[in-house]
């Protein structure tokens, strides 16, 4: 096999040096009956050129030549083919957690620097080494609450991404959280009084996200001075992290959970990803997760070690902060190749084109009678649609011309039927708006069938 | 010393600041193509409350520097594609460079989450052919690919027996955890809304059976045991274990982070094990990457297939796969969009290319930590001494009569040019030294770190502060961890700024 660098010859060498007769003796403490005798039954092996080729036609059972306008937590940006150029690199993508200081500082300077951006994006003092996802980030971010306050309930926007609030849920079930959901507004962003309202002092966060699930900015200040006057604090997760290079950081939240995928990682239908946590200085050890530190060897050089490992599970076991011991160090090493890349003029750059192509398509798409946005808060690259029929007949007509359509929203919202969630980014040209726009007038113009 | 040496040369190495310090307006490394639709005045369409004229302190750099920083900083790590990487419990074996390459596909990673099934049969197929495999391997009736991590999957485990539990009318209180495991267990037991109570070991290393016969009440959940230990050992009396815990109506719980001393051996399913997950960036070969991105599938008895985290893969009528989101029993999701699929691709990507040859890699493991055990044994200490599987567990207690201990041990592994093996884990062994050296190392490799070891044991009876000092060759010196944590210093600021602030 050729992954094995062994010859038959050398692994006899090797049993005799051991004082075996076979292999077989190795495995002796393994009880006999549970032992399998017969070769497992799976596929192959296959050669390299075969094991290509089984993924090839997997690829082309996909939607490769589709023209697509979904977002929802996960966005198709432009790559620079350095991205990958870097995390090919072995000496990157086959380190292990750096723990020996002296020979990973390259991943412990990456990491720094990855802090250090992650907090100048967020408007944050201190930002951690990565979690799994922004889902799981913004889960951690309220869990920190709760031990920052020693509070339990938790107001949770319906206007947070449906399956952060899916994962939170999970996490919260056991650990005697009180989860409570805050409702939208006709513009689109969560009802300001309805938090006022139920914030009292038993409330550890309220947890916001922005642009919200449907695109809309939320506006911080207000929620944020209610939230701390009640002792409260205010968590903000971010799904699409292009936004902050045109729309200002959440300063006022107490803890950002951050979704890095928009930052030179593809969708991979559906991971892997990157979250992040930033905060305040003054929260930093009850963060989740690793954190690198700059400090010094014996002769004065500049270094980097993780640092604050006590709060983590290897150290203090059941009293840790979290559960978490891998996290997602190449994906976080990406977003800090890409947004090196991108720089302050890029990203917003990018921002800003992100804006202009959703206007545009929010425009084209708005001249199709009966359609119309159902929000009328400011957006960043995502918007809702009211539809004068199911999207899902729609998007099924769409499929025929080759365009994958809306995100269908009468599933995690069942009052919003007949509104679909459109995102275009700096990656949809204005042909494929026209397109789609052209196809869904095209759509809306044919009678209804009923079958 | 150093020409006695024969892994590793002193090379120069470039010195390279932070990407910050080299920032200069103005400076670009990345263009976009040209906007083809009208452009829009941000500040007008956001609202002057929104608005940010751009990320304040973002370094500004051409495309040359930043391939040379980050070059630069590649070459300051260790890594499996230089030589053997002994952590014992992390499975450091070769990362197979087409799993890279099919996970980057058009097809594979430009596929949304959200995209319609119709358009998504091929990456269906994967996570379907993936779960077949997964589960011959494991002897398990049913799978989730969900989880992100061991972690997660060790959460997603003790959460699908919990429900099971529940639905039997009693969650009970008590999740047991020998004294040998992984600190992710007790965290993650904490979380699942259980108490910890720590078993343990009996004196050669194993779980008591006995006392774990008193231990086991109805108001203990499951035990999370970890097959081979952490010492590298098998426990043979697993089965019995399993008879004891469901005697009870407990149910076990195997952290499969050693699956690579059984892939193609023995199958947990058929002793007695409940419930595991699979660390896919150990025994399966997707790279570690300087600590993730993981996965960490959970295989399950039939008992506790109605409780899988949705979406759940299901095949229709006719062969095509689709997606279920609704199951009233599920424990919910613990991860958005179903998983880290990237990771999954790769990991079938290795499986695809053993076949059922993968039995091969597991005996080499076993051979190598085999051989690398009686070649050390005498020089170091060897504190428990049942059979070893895939890693060897020594101690320092020889060195430490002269003052050396694992630590400086392993730091001077580093300067003949390995990386260092676990130390101080697992907790039962003081002063210990986790070997694992996978089935990636060729006899000559082996045979390298043997004498290394031997030298620097050899170094630490006669010139102990050479050991002490270590490592002596690297860029940095052992670097000050108390002063790091002292007074963190977790992100770079600008000089101004930071003369300002004081």
């Amino acid at each position: 096999m050729r992954y094995l660098p062994k010859s038959p010859a050398e692994r006899q060498e090797m049993l005799a040096a051991i004082g075996a007769k076979s292999i077989e003796e190795l495995f002796e403490s393994i009880p006999y009956k549970f032992r399998l005798r017969n070769a497992l039954n799976l596929p192959g092996p296959l050669s390299e050129a075969e094991v290509i080729q089984y993924f090839k036609d997997r690829a082309a059972e996909n939607s490769l030549g589709y023209s697509s306008f979904l977002g929802a937590g996960v966005y198709q940006h432009l790559r620079s083919v350095i991205t990958d150029t870097i995390l090919l690199r072995g000496e990157f993508l086959t380190s292990y957690t750096p723990y020996q200081a002296e020979i990973t500082q390259g991943t412990l300077q990456a990491i720094f620097e990855f802090q250090t951006l992650m907090c100048q994006l967020t408007g944050q003092e201190v930002a951690n080494a990565s979690m799994y996802d922004g889902a799981t980030a913004t889960t951690e971010a309220v869990l920190m609450a709760e031990r920052l306050t020693g509070r339990t309930r938790v107001l949770v926007a319906r206007s947070v991404h449906p399956e952060y609030r899916e994962v939170l849920q999970t996490y919260a079930k056991n650990s005697g959280l009180h989860l409570e959901e805050i409702r939208y507004t006709q513009s689109g962003t969560v009802d300001t009084a309805a938090i006022q309202g139920a914030l009292k002092n038993d409330v550890a966060a309220v947890v916001l996200q922005s642009p919200n699930f449907f695109g809309v900015l939320e506006t911080l200040p207000e929620i944020a001075d209610a939230a701390h006057a009640a002792g409260a604090l205010l968590v903000v997760a971010i799904a699409e992290g292009v936004s902050l290079g045109a729309v200002r950081p959440p300063c006022e939240a107490d803890i950002v959970a951050l979704e890095a995928q928009s930052f030179g990682l593809p969708p991979s239908y559906g991971g892997p990803f990157a979250g992040v946590i930033a905060s305040r200085d003054k929260y930093v050890r009850q963060m989740p997760g690793r954190l690198a530190g700059q400090t010094t060897d014996g002769e004065g050089r500049r270094g980097f070690v993780l640092t604050l490992a006590t709060r983590e599970q290897h150290i203090r076991r059941e009293k840790a902060t979290s559960n978490i011991c891998t996290n997602q160090a190449l994906c976080a090493l990406a977003a800090t190749v890409h947004l090196t890349l991108l720089g302050k003029e890029g990203l917003r750059e990018m921002a800003e084109q992100n804006m202009a192509k959703a206007q545009f398509a929010l425009d084209e798409l708005q001249k199709i009678p009966g359609v119309k946005r159902a929000f009328d808060g400011p957006f960043f690259n995502e918007f809702t649609l009211a539809f004068p029929r199911s999207v899902r007949l729609i998007n099924g007509e769409l499929l025929k011309e080759k365009i994958a359509g809306p995100l269908v929203l009468g599933t995690p919202y069942p009052e919003l039927t007949k509104h679909g969630l459109v995102c275009v980014t700096e990656t949809t040209s204005r042909a494929e708006i026209e397109r789609f726009a052209a196809a869904v007038k095209a759509i809306l113009s044919k009678p209804l069938q009923t079958t | 010393m150093e020409e006695k040496i024969k892994k590793a040369t002193r090379h120069t190495n470039q010195n390279e600041g932070l990407i910050f310090e080299k920032s200069s307006p103005g400076k670009r490394a990345f263009e976009l193509p040209p906007l083809d639709v009208p452009k829009v005045d941000a500040a007008k369409s956001l609202g002057a409350q929104h608005r940010s004229a751009g990320v304040e302190g973002f370094p500004e750099v051409s495309e040359i520097e930043v391939i040379r920083h980050f070059t630069r900083l590649s070459t300051w790590n260790y890594a499996i594609d230089l030589g053997m990487y002994p952590l014992g419990s992390c499975t450091m074996k070769y990362n197979p460079r087409v799993n890279e390459f099919v996970a980057r596909l058009d097809g594979i990673a430009t596929e949304h989450p959200y995209q319609p099934q119709e358009l998504s049969q091929g990456c269906l197929k994967i996570l379907q052919l993936l779960e077949k495999c997964l589960l011959e391997i494991t002897g398990m009736d049913a799978i989730t690919l969900q989880p992100a991590a061991g972690a997660q999957g060790e959460l997603t485990g003790l959460l699908l027996i919990r429900a099971y539990l529940e639905k039997q009318g009693n969650a009970r209180k008590t999740v047991l955890i020998p004294d040998s495991a992984h600190g992710t267990n007790p965290a993650t037991a904490v979380i699942a809304g259980y108490r910890v109570e720590n078993i343990k070991s009996e004196s050669h290393g194993q779980i008591d059976v006995d006392k774990l016969r008193d231990l086991v009440t109805d108001d203990v959940a499951a035990l999370m045991i970890t097959n081979p230990s952490t010492l590298g050992i098998f426990e043979e009396r697993i089965p019995e274990i399993a008879q004891i815990l469901h005697a009870q109506g407990a149910l076990l719980y195997m952290d499969g982070a050693n699956m690579n001393a059984l892939t193609g051996v023995t199958r947990p399913g058929d002793l007695g094990v409940d419930v595991m997950h699979l660390n896919l960036h150990k025994t399966f070969s997707t790279p570690h990457g300087g600590g993730g991105p993981g996965a960490g599938p959970v295989a399950m008895k039939k008992i506790l297939e109605p409780f899988r985290p949705v979406p759940i893969l299901v095949e229709r009528q006719g062969g095509k796969l689709a997606l279920e989101q609704v199951r009233p029993d599920s424990i919910g999701k613990v991860r958005a969009f179903g998983g880290n699929f990237g990771v999954l691709v790769r990991a079938l990507a290795y499986i695809l290319a053993y076949g059922p040859g993968v039995r091969q890699a597991t005996e080499d493991a076993v051979l190598n930590a085999n051989y690398i055990r009686k070649r050390l044994e005498g020089v170091f200490d060897l504190p428990y001494s049942l059979p070893s599987m895939h890693e060897v567990v020594f101690s320092d207690a020889i060195q430490k009569r002269s003052g050396v201990n694992t630590t400086d041990i392993a730091k001077r592994l580093i300067d003949y040019g390995f990386h260092p093996y676990t130390t101080a884990f697992p907790l039962i062994v003081p002063g210990a030294l986790m070997i694992e050296p996978t089935e990636s190392e060729s006899k000559e490799e082996c045979d390298l770190f043997i004498e290394a070891m031997k030298s620097i044991a050899q170094e630490a009876a006669t010139a102990p502060e050479l050991v002490k000092t270590a490592p002596r060759t690297t860029r940095v010196r052992r670097l000050d961890e108390v002063g790091a944590a002292r007074k963190p210093v977790l992100r770079w600021k600008s000089m101004a700024k930071t003369k300002a602030a004081d």
